[in-house]
């Protein structure tokens, strides 16, 4: 109803921030005592001069707003007017341009502000906005709310945006919030003329705070310089990114590829938030619908992971800093477009009106802008851009979900090859040694069982290793899970994970396995462990269902890897090197069984052949007689 | 636009319902029940049609005098109902398959969040958004 009113005025559209908003309507609210819409002149008259502007410049506000016209202040007018005034006291002049911009709030000296009238109007003007969007871009904009709260009650009395009640939840916000604002010279860029002491004096109040409230968080994320913070807590920093980079890695390797659905939810369920709002999390970062993470939409999620346990509320869309077009700054402008239509019903400004704001840096504050605007006027636009729009968006939507399909495969193939380059697929032989026990209905059996088979030991040298324990799923797409469970470590915690590696050399058996847990491995660590043993004894399995193809590189590959095994059981305790032995043993024995299965098969291969042969003679000889 | 908009499972349980005057939901789920009736007729009937030669827009199930009940079936058998008013006549049989569309778009948009496991009722906030946009502005 505010845009509605401010746009009908002289048919330029006015936007109007959040705070101003807020701000606006309770002044509206101040001066109509009639209830009818139009403020009373007396009062905006008293207000005008509460706003200690020259004469003259008041009457060029009342003419430039239209009063003068209509003889009245109506609803928009009014709100022309406030801004105008805000303008006036930036030291801008008087026109209509200079409110086209972002101002900080007009100031008003001597208005008597009634706190209990203030209340009942705030809340519902605030739920009346963007009812349809939901509360979509209000926690983004509540960093300018906050700002200029704090800042105005340093000095002026009354005047400053009333906190309705509902908005309890954010004045806990508010002091990581404002913590974040240490960088005073982005503060007063994004105030413009707001005067700077006051916000100043805010910012003061420990600047650390923000770093402060990360450390506990098992993200050591570390801090270096303030400086590197925005105004922004949705912007990622160089530090966070780099952080984000690591954790990437230590799931996938390779930047480019994609981290598919199932890594990335044991990942983030890691972090121990609630299961909705991790759902949240991922509508919001997967960007391009595919299941998958890419690099840049991993770096979103991981960003709103951290805000929400620095106890941020998550937005209902994503806020312009941490977009993908903003984080990577390699993508097109209609990707952005795209993705933020998907939440809002498209006007066609938006994309203008979002290079506007990006420019003057800010991003945080306009699109919450527009998105309530948006919002506002679903009824009216939703008849004609929603045909465009949703056709846009079933396109890019489709064109999105048709990678789908393929995504699984490649990654699949991209993530295990990215790994395996140092060993040769029938590395995965070892692991299965402790399985064989020579009867191969006990493999079945095995399966099952989390505390068997030798974990053949990896060598020191770490990176040839983490493909050996994870090719073994290359060869079972079923077993991917496990396979993500290796991957990932302790959450956050990558040193951990070389530890892990070598202090996972000793093998698993049953009596070591106490000397494991000791070492203070967590869970997940062990569970992958486990899964692969569990992993070691189906392979046999597929290996009796498939001996033609299979068993032949057993063999090849069983001495390899003995060699190897033998050369790293020099490097170590004796202990483990008699348990390497006794796995190199099991391996040999299993490759004997295997070698004789292959015999086996080959033999009755060769049975059918010759009796096919003889059945293809015997109906070469009837077809004559059947024919004639 | 819609009145009611019903997504079932394929075990035939509601994942999302959502209707708009709430003061007649009860009578909402109950059309949708009993529609489903109805698009299993539809989905069994042709015995030699094959799974990929069925139309997945089943479109008008069937009409009543105060509204009607359209159907759409996706490959997994998970079903979507909408049920229109019958005194919005305006609306074109495209209108109606294009509301299909995106909610078939947006549904697998949910079910790719592999935080939202298949059986789950449907709480995602995108979907209720496009679900919302979708109905009659009861305001």
């Amino acid at each position: 109803m505010d845009q509605g009113a401010a746009a009908g005025t002289g048919g330029t559209f006015i936007s109007l921030s959040e705070t101003e908003q807020r701000c606006y309507s309770g002044l509206h609210a101040l001066c109509q005592p009639d209830g009818t819409g139009t403020p009373a002149a007396g009062k905006v008259a008293e207000l005008f001069r509460a706003s200690q502007l020259p004469a003259d410049t008041l009457h060029q506000i009342t003419e430039v707003c239209g009063a003068k016209r209509l003889g009245y202040f109506g609803c928009g007018q009014f709100y022309v007017a406030l801004k105008l005034m805000a303008a006036a006291q930036a030291g801008l002049p008087v026109r209509l341009e200079s409110v086209a911009g972002e101002l900080p709030l007009p100031v008003f000296v001597g208005i008597t502000r009634d706190p209990e009238m203030r209340y009942p109007t705030h809340p519902p003007t605030n739920e009346s906005q963007p009812h349809i969007a939901g509360s979509a871009p209000r926690p983004p904009a509540d960093r300018p709310v906050f700002r200029h709260p704090e800042s105005s009650m340093d000095e002026q009395e009354a005047w400053s945006p009333p906190r309705s009640p509902p908005r309890s939840p954010s004045a806990y916000h508010s002091y990581p919030y404002s913590a974040q604002r240490n960088g005073t010279d982005a503060l007063l860029a994004y105030d413009g003329k707001l005067s700077s002491r006051s916000s100043v004096s805010q910012e003061n109040s420990s600047p650390s705070h923000y770093f402060v409230r990360l450390q506990p968080e098992p993200l050591p994320i570390t801090q270096v310089s303030s400086v590197d913070y925005s105004d922004d807590p949705w912007r990622i920093t160089e530090e966070q990114r780099e952080y984000y980079t690591n954790q990437f890695k230590s799931l996938q390797p390779d930047l480019n590829a994609l981290i598919l659905g199932t890594t990335a939810k044991n990942f983030f369920t890691k972090s121990k938030l609630p299961i909705p709002e991790l759902s949240h999390i991922w509508e919001l970062s997967d960007v391009d619908k595919d299941g998958a993470l890419t690099f840049s939409e991993f770096c979103i999620a991981f960003h709103l992971i951290v805000a929400r346990k620095n106890s941020y509320v998550l937005p209902e869309t994503l806020p312009p800093t941490l977009r993908p077009g903003y984080v990577d700054q390699g993508v097109t402008q209609s990707e952005e477009l795209s993705s933020v239509d998907r939440q809002v019903t498209s006007r066609p400004g938006v994309n203008t009106c979002k290079q506007d704001t990006r420019d003057e840096r800010r991003q945080s504050e306009f699109s919450p802008k527009r998105l309530p605007d948006a919002s506002e006027k679903p009824i009216r636009r939703v008849s004609t851009l929603k045909p465009d729009s949703p056709q846009e968006l079933d396109a890019s939507m489709k064109s999105r979900t048709r990678p789908r399909s393929h995504s699984s495969t490649s990654i699949d193939d991209a993530m295990k090859k990215a790994e395996e380059p140092p060993t040769p697929p029938p590395r995965p032989q070892k692991t299965h040694s402790r399985a064989s026990s020579l009867d191969l209905n006990k493999l079945f059996q095995q399966s099952g069982q989390a505390s068997k088979s030798s974990w053949l030991p990896p060598p020191p040298a770490l990176p040839p290793r983490p493909p050996a324990t994870q090719i073994f799923s290359f060869r079972h797409g079923s077993n991917k899970n496990t396979q993500k469970a290796v991957q990932q470590p302790n959450f956050a915690d990558f040193s951990r994970f070389r530890e892990v590696q070598e202090t996972s050399t000793p093998p698993q058996r049953p009596d070591l396995r106490g000397g494991l847990s000791t070492e203070d491995l967590a869970p997940p660590k062990t569970d992958p462990s486990a899964a692969l043993q569990g992993h070691a004894p189906q392979k046999p399995v597929r290996r009796k269902l498939h001996p033609d193809s299979q068993s032949a590189t057993p063999p090849s590959g069983t001495p390899s890897s003995a060699a190897t095994l033998t050369k790293s059981t020099q490097r170590l305790p004796p202990k483990q090197k008699r348990a390497i032995q006794m796995a190199i043993r099991k391996n040999r024995e299993t490759n004997a069984v295997l070698t004789r299965l292959n015999s086996e098969l080959q033999q009755q291969l060769k049975v059918v052949h010759r009796e096919r042969v003889t059945l293809e003679s015997q109906l070469d000889l009837l077809r004559p007689v059947t024919s004639a | 636009m819609a009145v009611c908009i019903a997504v079932i499972a394929k075990e035939n349980y509601p994942l999302y319902i959502r209707s708009v005057p709430t003061q007649g939901e009860l009578k909402f789920h109950y059309t949708v029940h009993t529609s489903l009736d109805v698009v299993e007729e539809k989905i069994s009937g042709v015995g030699k049609a094959l799974a990929d030669q069925r139309e997945l827009y089943l479109g008008l199930l069937y009409p009543t005098e105060d509204y009607k009940v359209y159907g759409y079936v996706t490959n997994s058998k998970v079903k979507f109902v909408i049920v229109v008013d019958s005194s919005n006549t305006s609306l074109r049989d495209n209108e109606i398959r294009s509301m299909f569309r995106k909610l078939h778009n947006s549904f697998t948009d949910v079910m790719c969040n592999p935080f939202y496991n298949p059986g789950d009722q449907i709480q995602s906030k995108a979907f209720d958004s496009i679900v919302s946009a979708m109905m009659v502005q009861a305001c």
